[in-house]
This record gives structure tokens, C-alpha cells and sequence, in this order.
């Protein structure tokens, strides 16, 4: 089974996320739902819900949506869920980009908070949740529910924030993870290193060069073959990102204002720049999955993410390469490299759900009793466990059979894979440090801009070229046009701003009082005029 | 009542510039109003045509010849003359693209190209490319690349090679890229993409106990209901004749163009 094939069509879609922006006032509205809740859903009705779904090419995982979704509809037989799915979340957000100007969105929709923050910019085609999460018999843990869903108290708050758009809930967590760096120990302390709990980018890129040392016959000292790429980063805009947040650096604000091409970019990007130039640093689009080198023994250290850990080690239950190419060592789970192991940083990640406004109310509440249900104990466990993914409940965290879970963990290399649940108790461990980056419409680009970045550095010094102030410079340019950066600041169209601020409403009286008195002024004088005349 | 007024005025300036400052933070890089897809339009508008004969690319216009392609380092800029056999569908000014010539054959992954020239980048056509030589996951490809067509360039459409009796050997990468066709293969299994139809469809076929990887790849032929039908309805047991085009992925990967059922 291959794993994922890389002929995505990735970028999406300047153009097309062109085709539903709506350019906002100077004081920002609201343009998600305005959807409430009906006092009683209408069971005498069928509904025809539409679930589009994510998974990592995994087929356990489409089993356990099909499950959920057999088992919901026999809870709710009159709500019919048709599910399509997808293996990337930038072909989801195309699809619903395109189908937001057609009317055709789905009703249910795993996404990421970045991409809903641009779905928004459709006039009312988001629900907020913060209202429907309480109601007393159709919001989370509520009386008319037909299982045992979590309250909003059992949802991890730092995953439900995740979901806030100033005062809106913009939709529900799913699953969550982080990014691992995974580390070949054989090969690591074979060279003499010891491995730290927290490993700093000094040690990452020390042992990395060095891992490059080669015997007379031009094979590879530490695993005596033709190819060795000892780091690789899957995700290069999740790299700078991370390294920039690490560092304090600017990325972006809440209101949307474009910080990233600041002096630590660049000199974090120079460093990177210097590790691609002896190719002891490569990454997933110049060279391939981590993991595949990685079980190849062509690569000591690789971060991913955790919800692709079953790739990961000699044991890996999914591989996409050949037995025979794959050699043997062990494999430890560490955070991402960090600046200050004593303040550790790393990314939350993972899917979240969001629902989309229909014209039939009750229509729209079944997607909420569905979206509800993707919340429960069996579809949260199962999931988690197909693959390095937390459940979002603390109620699925702490059920006994999850903890019995997460404590056989080596006991076998299918659902007790050690590597697998490494990484889930890393991420449980690191909850309170993890962090995301702030949502507006335009974040998508931005992200796509910072992977871009580190894309075309170790590209250029690959091919020779040299990554210095001037090349930064023209690059920031380039990047910048190209993802159309600041132009869709603040269209989150649908961001509230909340009330206006007391010196806006003084100014804005004082604006209209003016025009009051000019317009007296005028009337009186032509008044006297005409007296005069 | 000037007085008045003036005072008007500038609360109307004091009021109107607070309101800016809410909103409109400085952002360190300045933004121009500035279309991506007139810019690659208008790049590709501005290439300069290029006078070729019929006859093969003079050595001197930087253009390498297959051998010395295939010699190139990784990440080495590398210009070729070659023929187009097939491509995926373009995508927000991009096309990758099959081609092949006489000596050996080459993938072009993401080659910019505008929507108007992907349109004409048909079967057999020749076209001039320029870009850097890349291995992602063991096939060799240029990436970054920009091409002209050749005005006058002749056609060329390579017969597939039939390397059935290659399979599992060593020397089936010499062949990587080339069109080629496999006989007497043996449907062991048919898995979508997802799960479900609607996307990539992959293949195990086996000849003489061994299993190999074929891929419809959805980019490129997925179009073609027929072709995805017969495909996706093909049963273990059933023996086939494959064509297609020798892609690469950890190992042989067939992207396939063409089954025969026997």
C-alpha cells in the first residue's frame, strides 16, 4: 500500500480562495452562523447528511468511521450520514473552497482552524458552537441525546481555545498530536552520542554532520551505504514556525499582521541553509517520507507527526518500502529539537470538525448530534489509536480502558506498537506545551509561505546558490507575492471584533455632532439669506 | 463660523486616523497588488522563441543529450530536448509531464506551464526543457522547470518496450520513465486510494510468484470513466496485458495507461 502519493494539488488556490473572500468594513462582522437551535429535533423526517473525513491512508481508520457512522444511524435511523474521504487536508479545504461558491458544502467537515478561518469569509456558511455546546438537551452531554457523549467541562480546554475565534467557537476538536523527532538510538550512540530527553537543535545538527562521515570506499561510516541523509523534517512550515515560536519571534498576530520576515527568520533560516548545504539536512519534498529513510537506515533523525508513527521503526506495522531494504535498530520518540530544553515548544496539531449552515434548521441539527457523537469514547479510543493521535476528551483520556491501552504499550508491534505509544504519551505529557499559531483568513498562506521558505533555501544551496541578506531579502519579495501576504488581513471577515472601543465611540460622536452642527450652520445661513434677499 | 468648521475638520481627520490605526498595522514587507497567474502568464508570454530545425539541438545552446542527462548530478541544472507522451492535469500553472525520446525518457514534475500551453502539450510533441535534476523517493526527475516549445520540432510517440521478462531484475530502472508494457500478469488485488472510488487506484499484478506495484494514477488517466471502470472492476485470478509508464516510487511503480484483459 503506498503511503500517499505527493502529485497533490497543493497549493489551492489562491485563486480560489479568491472566489469567497468578501472584503470586511473597517470594523470586522460576523460571518458565521447565526443558526439556533430548535426546541425539539424532528424525528418524524429524514435527513441526508453529508461527512467529509480525513484519514493517513490508513484503512483501520476508515473502518472506525464507518462504524461510527453505522452505529450513529442506528441511534438516529431517520439521519442517513454519507461519508466521503480524503488523505489530505489541503484537498478537503479545495473541495470546500470550491463547493462554498457553488452552495454545495458539506454538512460535516473534518478541517483544520486555519482552513475554517477561511471557509468563514462565506457569509454564514460556519455554525458557532458556543451557544449550542450548553443547550440543556441537544448541546454536549445534554437530555435528549441517545449516548454518552462528554460535557464541555470533559473536552481538553486547551484543545477547545484552539477552536475560538473571539468570542465564536468555530467547531470541535477531533483528535490531537504534535510532531516527534524520531531518533535511529543504534546508529545515534554508535557514533558516541548519548541522547538527551530533550534534544536542542546544537545536538540535532552536531550529530547530523557528523553523521556524514564517510569510510575510504565512500560509503557511509555509520551505516556503511551509498545514501545517508541523517535529519529530515517532514513538515517545513510546522519547522519554522516552530523554531520561530521557540525563539520568541514574530510569526503573525491575532489581527492578522504578517511579523514573519523579521531577523531571527533569517538567521534561523541561514542555519537551516547551512545543514542543507553539506545535505545533512534534507526535507519530505526534496527527498521523500522520513520514515522511509529512515527504516532504510539512510536517516538517524526525522521529525514527523505523531499520527505517523506506524510508519516509523524496524517494527513499523505500515512500510513503503521493501522488506529487504529495511535494517534493523531502534527507535526512540523525543520532542522537536528545542532552543531551551527547560521551556519546551511543539505544535498542536491534528483535525478538528466543523459544521456548515443549512437553510433546514433541524437539518443542521442532526450534523450537530452527528458531530457530537465523533466524541464518544469508542470513536475518540479507537481512533487515537490507529495512530500516534490523543483523544480530545478527558473523559476518553482517563477511561480505564484507554489507560489499559496506553500501558500495554510494546507488549506487540500492532496496536500496542511501541513507537505508537511513545509518541501518544509524549503529547499527553506535553499538553501545556504545545501551542498554535494564530487563525485568520490568510493563515493558510502564511504557513504555506514559512514552509516555502525553508523549501527554497535548502534548495538554492543545493543547487550552488547562497543564501545570504540579499537573497533573503528578494526571497521575502518573492514569498510574500506569491502567497499574497497582508492582503487578506483582517477579512477574516468574520472575525468579531466585539463592541467598539470607548475613544472610537467618543471620536465617532464627535464626527456626527460636527456634521450636525455644519448641516444647522448651512440651513440657517441660507435661511438668513433668503431673509436678506 | 470658520473657527467652527476648522475644528469639525480636524475631529473629522483625528477620528478617521484613529480608526486607520486600529486596523492597518504596518507589515515589515510592502505588499504590491500583484497577480501570480499573469506573472507566469506573462513569463511564459515573454520566452523568446526559439528557431530549431528539424534536426537535433546544436550542442553549443546548452541543450545535453540523454546520456549526458541521465550523467548529471542531483540538483545540477540540466536543459533537454525531448518529447512529450503524456501528462497529469494541469494545476494552478503547473503540468507534470511524460516524456521521452529515443534514447530514454523523463519525468517532469510540476513543470510550470500555463493553462493555453498544458492544452497543447500533446502527444508527441517536442519541447525544449529547462530545470534541475531531483530524485524524490528513487525517481529521477526535473524539477523547477520552465520549457518553450520547439517551433518545427518533428514528432516523436515511443512504442512501449515490452520488459516483462525485467521485472524484479536489477536492470528495470534503466528503463525508469519509459513507456513499456508487461504481459501475462496475474491481478492479485485492487485497493482504491481512500478506500473509495474517486481517486488512485493501486494494483498488485504478480508474474512467477513475485508481486508488483501498479498504479492508476488519477491525475493522469482518471478521467477516463472507462478505463477507471475496467480497472476498478478487475478481479484476483483474472491475466493481463498492462501498458504505461515506468514511475518510480520505492521501487517500480507503473503508472498504468492502458490493461488488456485476456
Amino acid at each position: 500500500m503506498i503511503k500517499m502519493k505527493r502529485f497533490g494539488k497543493i497549493i489551492l488556490s489562491l485563486a480560489a480562495a479568491g472566489l469567497v473572500i468578501s472584503m470586511a468594513g473597517c470594523h470586522g462582522k460576523t460571518a458565521g452562523s447565526d443558526f439556533k437551535i430548535p426546541e425539539t429535533f424532528d424525528e418524524s423526517r429524514d435527513y441526508e447528511i453529508v461527512f467529509w473525513a480525513k484519514n493517513d491512508t490508513n484503512q483501520t481508520q476508515t473502518q472506525i468511521y464507518e462504524k461510527c457512522v453505522a452505529d450513529f444511524e442506528a441511534l438516529y435511523p431517520n439521519i442517513h450520514v454519507s461519508m466521503k474521504l480524503y488523505n489530505d487536508y489541503s484537498v478537503i479545504y479545495n473541495d470546500v473552497i470550491t463547493n462554498i461558491a457553488t452552495d454545495t458544502t458539506p454538512n460535516v467537515c473534518i478541517t483544520y482552524p486555519d482552513h475554517i478561518a477561511t471557509y468563514m469569509t462565506g457569509d454564514g456558511e460556519i455554525v458557532f458552537l458556543e451557544d449550542l455546546i450548553d443547550d440543556p438537551k441537544y448541546g454536549l452531554a445534554g437530555s435528549e441525546l441517545r449516548f454518552d457523549g462528554p460535557s464541555s467541562d470533559e473536552i481538553v480546554p486547551k484543545y477547545l481555545d484552539e477552536l475560538m475565534l473571539g468570542d465564536h467557537l468555530m467547531g470541535l476538536p477531533f483528535m490531537r498530536s504534535s510532531e516527534a523527532l524520531y531518533i535511529n538510538k543504534t546508529y545515534v550512540e554508535a557514533m558516541g552520542y548519548e541522547i538527551p530527553d530533550v534534544p536542542t537543535w546544537d545536538w540535532v545538527w552536531e550529530v547530523s554532520e557528523a553523521a556524514l562521515a564517510q569510510n575510504p570506499d565512500g560509503t557511509y561510516a555509520v551505516n556503511g551505504q551509498d545514501v545517508m541523509i541523517p535529519f529530515i523534517y517532514k513538515s517545513t512550515d510546522n519547522m519554522l514556525i516552530t523554531m520561530l515560536r521557540q525563539r520568541d519571534a514574530g510569526y503573525s498576530d491575532d489581527m492578522g499582521n504578517i511579523l514573519i520576515f523579521n531577523e531571527t527568520t533569517g538567521s534561523i533560516l541561514k542555519e537551516i541553509a547551512s545543514h542543507g548545504k553539506t545535505k545533512a539536512f534534507s526535507t519530505f519534498k526534496i527527498s521523500s517520507y522520513p520514515g522511509n529513510f529512515m527504516n532504510a537506515g539512510q536517516c538517524i533523525l526525522a521529525v514527523d507527526s505523531t499520527a505517523g508513527a506506524t510508519w516509523i521503526g524496524s517494527n513499523a506495522p505500515l512500510s513503503d518500502i521493501h522488506d529487504n531494504k529495511k535494517v534493523e535498530f531502534e527507535t526512540v520518540v523525543r520532542p522537536v529539537p528545542q532552543y531551551d530544553p527547560s521551556n519546551v515548544r511543539m505544535i498542536s496539531q491534528g483535525p478538528s470538525v466543523c459544521i456548515f449552515n443549512k437553510d433546514d434548521e433541524q437539518e443542521v441539527l442532526a450534523s450537530w448530534l452527528f458531530t457530537q457523537f465523533l466524541l464518544t469514547n469508542e470513536v475518540q479510543e479507537s481512533y487515537s489509536e490507529t495512530e500516534g493521535y490523543v483523544p480530545v476528551t478527558l473523559k476518553a483520556q482517563n477511561d480505564p480502558a484507554y489507560l489499559e491501552y496506553l500501558s500495554l504499550g510494546g507488549s506487540d508491534n500492532g496496536l500496542h506498537y511501541s513507537v505508537k505509544i511513545d509518541c501518544v504519551n509524549m503529547v499527553l505529557g506535553n499538553i501545556d506545551n504545545t501551542f498554535i499559531t494564530p487563525v485568520f483568513n490568510g493563515s493558510t498562506s502564511l504557513r504555506n509561505a514559512a514552509g516555502q521558505m525553508v523549501e527554497n533555501c535548502v534548495k538554492t544551496v543545493r543547487r550552488k546558490g547562497t543564501v545570504d541578506d540579499a537573497y533573503l531579502e528578494q526571497m521575502y519579495t518573492e514569498v510574500s507575492q506569491m502567497y499574497r501576504l497582508g492582503e487578506q488581513r483582517g477579512t477574516v471577515g468574520s472575525r468579531d471584533l466585539g463592541p467598539l472601543p470607548r475613544t472610537s465611540v467618543i471620536l465617532l460622536s464627535c464626527i456626527a455632532i460636527a456634521w450636525i452642527c455644519m448641516g444647522i450652520y448651512v440651513i440657517r445661513d441660507r435661511f438668513a439669506s433668503k431673509k436678506r434677499g | 463660523m470658520k473657527k467652527f468648521t476648522a475644528v469639525c475638520a480636524a475631529a473629522l481627520v483625528l477620528t478617521l486616523s484613529a480608526c486607520g490605526k486600529t486596523t492597518e498595522e504596518p507589515v515589515a514587507v510592502p505588499q504590491p497588488d500583484i497577480d501570480t497567474d499573469a506573472i507566469v502568464e506573462t513569463v511564459l508570454e515573454n520566452v523568446p522563441d526559439v528557431d530549431v530545425d528539424t534536426e537535433p539541438q546544436p550542442e553549443d545552446d546548452g541543450v545535453m543529450s540523454y546520456a549526458d542527462y541521465a550523467a548529471a548530478a542531483l540538483d545540477d541544472e540540466v536543459t533537454v530536448v525531448t518529447y512529450v507522451q503524456a501528462h497529469q492535469s494541469w494545476w494552478d500553472n503547473k503540468v507534470t509531464v511524460y516524456c521521452q525520446d529515443q534514447d530514454g525518457a523523463i519525468f517532469l514534475y510540476e513543470l510550470a506551464c500555463s493553462e493555453e500551453d498544458a492544452a497543447k502539450l500533446n502527444e508527441g510533441v517536442q519541447i525544449k526543457v529547462t530545470g534541475f535534476k531531483s530524485e524524490w523517493a528513487g525517481e529521477f526527475e526535473i524539477t523547477d522547470a520552465t520549457f518553450e516549445f520547439v517551433e518545427g520540432g518533428d514528432l516523436f510517440v515511443a512504442a512501449p518496450k515490452d520488459l516483462t521478462d525485467k521485472l524484479g531484475t536489477d536492470e528495470l530502472i534503466d528503463y525508469q520513465n519509459q513507456k513499456v508494457i508487461f504481459t501475462d500478469m496475474t491481478v492479485v488485488s485492487v485497493a482504491f486510494k481512500n478506500d473509495q472510488p474517486g481517486d488512485d487506484i493501486y494494483l498488485t499484478l504478480s508474474k512467477d510468484d513475485a508481486e508488483y506495484s501498479f498504479c492508476l494514477e488519477y491525475y493522469l488517466n482518471g478521467s477516463d470513466q472507462e478505463f477507471y471502470d475496467l480497472v476498478s472492476g478487475l478481479e484476483a485470478g483474472q491475466v493481463v496485458d498492462v501498458e504505461g509508464f515506468l514511475y518510480w516510487y520505492e521501487g517500480a511503480n507503473t503508472h498504468i495507461t492502458s490493461v488488456t484483459v485476456k
